[in-house]
């Protein structure tokens, strides 16, 4: 699949902001005054930028009102509601927070919980296509939801469960790679079965059906991201997981510390994410003998 | 509301014969014709007299070569469009409701006034029948030429998808597969009519008519040609030489 820029900031820089106001939500950390504007505007910048940047591939973004009327099927239309209504129902936490110091689980609470849905709605969009076998899987939920997890607390300054979730974060990265790797096989899908033709014998493709490239080719057969995809792996890995549980296991907490750790952190999850589009391949691509 | 009908009255669909078409690429053309110049958003092409031209099509002909156990290859054109499935998951992640599947014939539609071109539908698509165009911003597919099909304007033999009407060799069906007793499920009963990629579960309207098995062992005619009995030095030279 094709790794849209505006798509994997999206999903990466969300995920961390919704992950940071479940903490916040829940109480973990309760700033109080100036502290808390600086802090909520923190977790409120990065989920509201990352749903902005969602709107950049779209072809005709000025309809996006619309998206929310599908909520009974679609999982791109219950993200919308999902994230409109924790960042409306976090408002009040961050108000309380910042002009009387004081912290409200009345909102905080369903606000966590909610944060996490909402997470759990973007994950969905990419888990529910049965075309693409390497994200439908429970490990694209997984991941989506312990990537906020494990950003949100590095922000929180939450040192001990930080390191946990980044370790969590880091098996679960194994996992998805080496599960993943297997999916397109087991699915089952080849030219064969794609053509029908399997009945006569071996199928390959003769010649395509023109001579340049098309919308689907350039949406769904990326094949540059597979030739560096040992180095990406261990690269997300390393930065995503080990260095900020490394760093937040061994220094002090404090602003460098976490700043240090995020940054790490944010490092794999690009790499991270932008694999996951890179090497997901789509079915499609066997009606042009490639994947 | 994208939820799928639970039945639909009729399942129009085409039914195409593997076995007969020619790969001409007529359809391609006479369907971008169309729909062109008709229903919803023209069919952009982009930079199409330069270096890297590339537009949107409803129907491209792929050519597969299929190699049996035994005997020569065969080459099979392969028209494909939207199959108009009966599960299609292209119309249930649409977050606007601009995708959606008629419940009096079975037709999948874009409401393109409605739809935010976000690609989700082409990505739920196996068979890859849906294209986001590049000038319009919203994504087109087959409508089956439903502005033909039903169009009392239009003589009684050009009510049928411009791809039918079109294809020289008679390769492209179109009728209601949901009644079993119309002319095209009575071909795919027949001659075996498939399904693509069965195995997701798509359910597709449409069906392919498999090429028939071939009837009698390909001629070989280079055989006599290549088999030069050798005279004179030549076949002196020819004897000699088998015996090392």
């Amino acid at each position: 699949m094709h790794p849209a820029p505006s798509v994997i900031v999206f999903t990466v820089l969300s995920g961390l902001g919704l992950g940071f106001l479940t903490y916040l939500g829940l109480g973990v950390i309760q700033p109080e005054g100036l502290n808390a504007f600086l802090i909520y505007g923190i977790a409120y910048g990065f989920a509201v930028g990352g749903l902005m940047a969602s709107t950049f591939h779209l072809g005709n973004p000025q309809r996006a009102l619309k998206a929310f009327t599908q909520w009974r099927t679609s999982w791109l239309s219950r993200e919308a509601w999902f994230s409109v209504v924790t960042l409306l129902l976090m408002a009040p936490v961050a108000l309380f927070a910042i002009f009387t110091g004081f912290h409200t689980a009345t909102f905080g609470l369903p606000g966590a919980g909610l944060a996490l849905a909402t997470v759990f709605c973007t994950s969905m969009i990419y888990a529910q296509l049965k075309t693409v076998p390497r994200w439908n899987h429970w490990t694209t939920p997984a991941l989506f939801l312990v990537f906020a997890l494990a950003g949100g607390a590095i922000l929180s300054g939450a040192a001990s469960a930080a390191v946990v979730l980044c370790l969590v974060l880091g098996v679960l990265l194994v996992v998805s790679f080496v599960t993943g790797d297997g999916r397109f096989a087991a699915r089952g899908s080849t030219m064969e079965t794609a053509t029908g033709l399997g009945r006569i014998g071996k199928v390959r493709l003769f010649e395509p059906p023109h001579t340049g490239t098309n919308y689907l080719m350039r949406e769904m057969i990326h094949l540059v991201g597979r030739k560096h995809r040992a180095r990406l792996r261990v690269i997300s890995i390393l930065f995503a997981s080990l260095l900020p549980a490394l760093v937040l296991a061994v220094l002090p907490v404090g602003v460098p510390t976490i700043v240090l750790a995020l940054t790490l952190h944010l490092i794999g999850a690009f790499a991270a994410r932008w694999l996951f589009f890179a090497e997901a391949e789509h079915v499609v691509g066997l009606y042009y003998g490639a994947r | 509301m994208t939820e799928l009908p639970v039945s639909t009255k009729k399942k129009l669909g085409l039914v195409i014969d593997l076995d007969i078409c020619v790969g001409c690429h007529a359809c391609v053309t006479s369907c971008k014709g169309w729909n062109t110049e008709n229903y919803g958003a023209p069919l952009s092409d982009m930079d199409a007299y330069g270096a890297d031209p590339s537009g949107t099509f409803l129907n491209r002909v792929h050519s597969f070569e299929v190699q049996p156990e035994t005997g020569p290859a065969q080459t099979i054109h392969f028209p494909k469009s939207c199959l108009h499935c009966e599960d299609a998951p292209c119309v249930t992640v649409c977050p606007t409701g601009a995708s959606y599947k008629r419940e009096e014939d079975g037709i999948v539609l874009v409401n393109e006034s409605a739809c935010i071109g976000c690609g989700l539908c082409a990505w739920a698509c196996p068979y890859g029948a849906r294209e986001l165009d590049q000038a319009a911003g919203v994504m087109k597919k087959c409508t089956l030429c439903i502005d033909r099909i039903y169009n009392e304007n239009l003589p009684e033999v050009d009510r049928v998808p411009a791809c039918v009407r079109t294809c020289p060799a008679g390769a492209r069906h179109f009728g209601d597969l949901g009644d079993p007793d119309s002319a095209v499920s009575q071909l795919v009963a027949d001659r075996g009519g498939m399904d693509l990629m069965p195995e997701l579960g798509t359910k597709p309207v449409n069906k392919y008519l498999p090429p028939r098995p071939k009837d009698r062992t390909p001629a070989k005619p280079l055989d006599p040609i290549a088999d030069v009995q050798a005279t004179g030095l030549a076949g002196w030279l020819d004897r000699l030489l088998e015996k090392f």
